[in-house]
């Protein structure tokens, strides 16, 4: 799906959000509730201009006294990999705009975040990875790092990755991968009214505690993590 | 496994106290109160990495990641020590999973700080999508950890820096210690070059590399906290100076946060080099900085006024 | 990955009570070693993971220096191998040993 018929089917009523700059900012009426809406698109990179303009109106959202839920649209690149972005701490810009998405939904603004399109490394936790709930649309490619460049870092060659990839979906870019692993709850039906299957999902959305290490043991996606942070939760709990 | 039976070994070889040269285990053992550290999931329990042998390489049998809790100066804290020389500190499933616990634990008792010891690359490549959540989780069990009132102190200087993931996670934390030796960044130095070329970014440049996203830059431009003296000691008097002095996170943290990004994009974000930079903070001999040892430089801090901020 | 295990009949248990010691790091030419007082006084085992294929041998020669030089009774040494050399691994069972033993050189 475009972002255009994304927005048309969460909004079938109009809305109030702009594209800019590879950025999209703005609201509109959902299934009978405002519904905030900030997103990259284009698969533009995301750097420290950018970061800084989106948690500047996830910030403004939280200041208004309405409790709106935020969606986040991603279809970005990885960070900008730039010496100015780095230089400007790029870091702080990425983990600031997360800390905003966060804060937000533990105020009372659930986030939402769907990937259609592509996203990766920094940028991918950044926007999507820090929302309460995941969704994809089909055809979404969320990744840590795409294989060509995973075969150059680990000095393994591309056929040998994608032949271990078969056999576990613990590396390997892909929604399946995503979704097995924990990441992704749900893909939405692009067929469907996303403003329908939005307002569903919201009302699912009791859980505020982070249940993605959970989901990742039922999917058989991650064996350990859940279990490894249960026992050091009871450790910890019971040493003071 | 009580704490009185679990040795841990310091490496015979830890004459020099410096905290870049020190195993994670010598960090943990130098900056806590003597005896007082009580580990989670110790090696003797070989919770290691499902992951590794795929690609048949060896596990460490704390998947490098220390877990536990201790005293600093008499006070309980949980710790959480990355061991930059396996796999390059990076998160895996285990490893990261083990920092998710503990952080949540931290939470939802309220009362006992947590200090996070980085030494990583980023997300182990072999378990990518593991590590990638892993650092959400951590990231989102970190602000549920401040937001109840919780200090999350992070400390920077080990050998493989803290980049990636881990950089996004120290962004989170309520304060910063870094060392000279310490990197933060979110693409590392190679990266660069390979993605945009070796004009954008001479990672054989270590001068470049440590002007960029090294201690004392972080320090200058408000992206840590602290400068801590490359040595146990010197690590141990910046977290107890840092856990002295952490307000509440709220909104208006944030707020604050944004306006200070905001600022330094406004100032420096057309600046070419860590050099322009510090030059327009005020500093007359900017090229003298990297050279500059440990006393003059924190004396230099201190004398500078936009350095200490409750923006985070 | 290779997995060897070699059991030795000791003279001498190694000294003290602490039952836990860990040393070394599994990075390149390195290697950790997990010491645990869990056998019997007369009983020796080292438990290696390595990924470093066919050198049993090599192996097996350096844990028998090793037990007959070291008192090392009632411990089993758990390794995990980086790919270290004959001299860093006797090095790090020593270290283990004596780490158990209290001892810090």
């Amino acid at each position: 799906m475009t972002l255009d018929s994304i927005l048309a089917s969460v909004f079938p009523e109009g809305h109030a959000v702009v594209r800019d700059g590879g950025l999209v900012l703005g609201r509109g009426r959902s299934a009978g509730r405002e519904i905030e809406v900030i997103g990259v698109a284009d698969r533009t990179a995301l750097g420290v201009d950018e970061a800084a303009r989106l948690s500047n109106y996830v910030l403004e959202v939280i200041q208004r006294s309405a409790r709106d839920p935020i969606l986040v649209l991603v279809d970005s690149d990885s960070q900008r990999m730039s010496k100015r972005d780095e230089l400007l701490g790029l870091n702080e810009f990425l983990a600031h705009l997360a800390k905003c998405l966060i804060l937000a939904d533990t105020l009372g603004h659930p986030t939402i975040g769907l990937v259609y399109g592509y996203t990766a490394a920094g940028a991918f936790i950044a926007t999507a990875l820090a929302t309460r709930a995941l969704v994809a649309l089909p055809g979404a490619e969320p990744a840590v790092m795409d294989l060509p460049s995973m075969s150059r870092v680990t000095k393994l060659a591309l056929d040998v990755l994608q032949e271990k990839s078969k056999t576990t979906p613990v590396f390997a870019p892909g929604l399946a991968n995503l979704t097995q692993t924990g990441a992704v709850a749900r893909t939405l039906d692009p067929d469907g009214s996303l403003a329908e299957q939005l307002s569903g999902l919201l009302a699912d959305l009791s859980d505020t505690r982070d249940t993605r290490d959970r989901l990742g043991k039922e999917r058989q996606g991650r064996p350990k993590a859940a279990d490894i942070a249960e026992r050091v939760y009871v450790l910890a709990r019971a040493s003071v | 496994m009580s704490a009185s039976n679990s040795h841990l070994q310091v490496d015979s070889g830890l004459l020099s106290p410096s905290w870049y040269e020190a195993s994670a285990r010598q960090r943990v053992d130098g900056l806590l109160d003597a005896g007082s550290f009580d580990e989670f999931i110790g090696p003797a329990e070989r919770e290691t990495s499902p992951h590794l042998s795929l690609f048949n390489l060896p596990q460490q049998f704390d998947d490098g990641m220390i877990v536990g809790r201790g005293r600093l100066d008499g006070k309980t804290v949980f710790i959480a020590a990355q061991e930059g020389r396996f796999m390059g500190g990076s998160f895996g499933e285990v490893h990261g999973a083990k920092l998710t616990g503990l952080l949540r634990a931290a939470r939802d008792l309220g009362s006992v700080p947590v200090l996070v010891l980085f030494d990583t690359g980023g997300v182990r490549l072999q378990e990518a999508n593991a590590g990638e959540l892993a650092i959400a989780e951590i990231m989102r069990a970190v602000i549920e950890a401040r937001l109840a009132g919780v200090p999350v102190i992070g400390l920077i200087g080990g050998r493989a820096g803290c980049y990636g993931g881990g950089g996004l996670i120290a962004g989170c934390c309520s304060a910063l210690a870094v060392s000279e030796q310490g990197r933060i960044s979110v693409s590392g130095p190679e990266v660069i070059e390979t993605n945009r070329g070796v004009e954008e970014f001479d990672s054989k440049d270590r001068a470049l590399v440590w002007r960029t996203m090294g201690g004392k830059h972080r320090r200058l431009i408000g992206g840590a906290d602290r400068f801590a003296d490359d040595s146990l000691a010197g690590f141990r008097a910046a977290a107890s100076a840092l856990l002295a002095h952490v307000p509440p996170m709220q909104v208006e943290t944030l707020v604050a946060e944004q306006r200070r990004l905001e600022q330094r994009l406004q100032q420096f974000g057309g600046s070419e080099d860590a050099i322009d930079i510090w030059r327009s903070l005020g500093i007359s001999e900017p090229a003298s900085i990297p050279g500059m040892a440990y006393d003059d430089f924190a004396e230099l801090v201190a004398s500078l006024k936009e350095v200490r901020h409750d923006a985070r | 990955m290779e997995h060897l295990n070699y059991r030795h009949i000791v003279q001498r248990r190694a000294a003290g009570t602490s039952k836990l010691a860990i040393v070394g790091v599994v990075a390149s030419g390195n290697l950790e070693v997990l010491a645990e007082r869990l056998l019997p006084d007369n009983e020796c085992e080292v438990d290696i993971n390595t990924a470093a294929e066919g050198f049993g041998e090599v192996w097996q020669a350096v844990v028998a220096d090793f037990v007959e030089r070291r008192a090392s009774g009632g411990v089993r040494l758990s390794i995990n191998d980086g790919g270290a050399r004959p001299d860093m691994v006797a090095l790090r069972l020593a270290q283990a040993v004596r780490a158990l033993e209290g001892e810090q050189a």
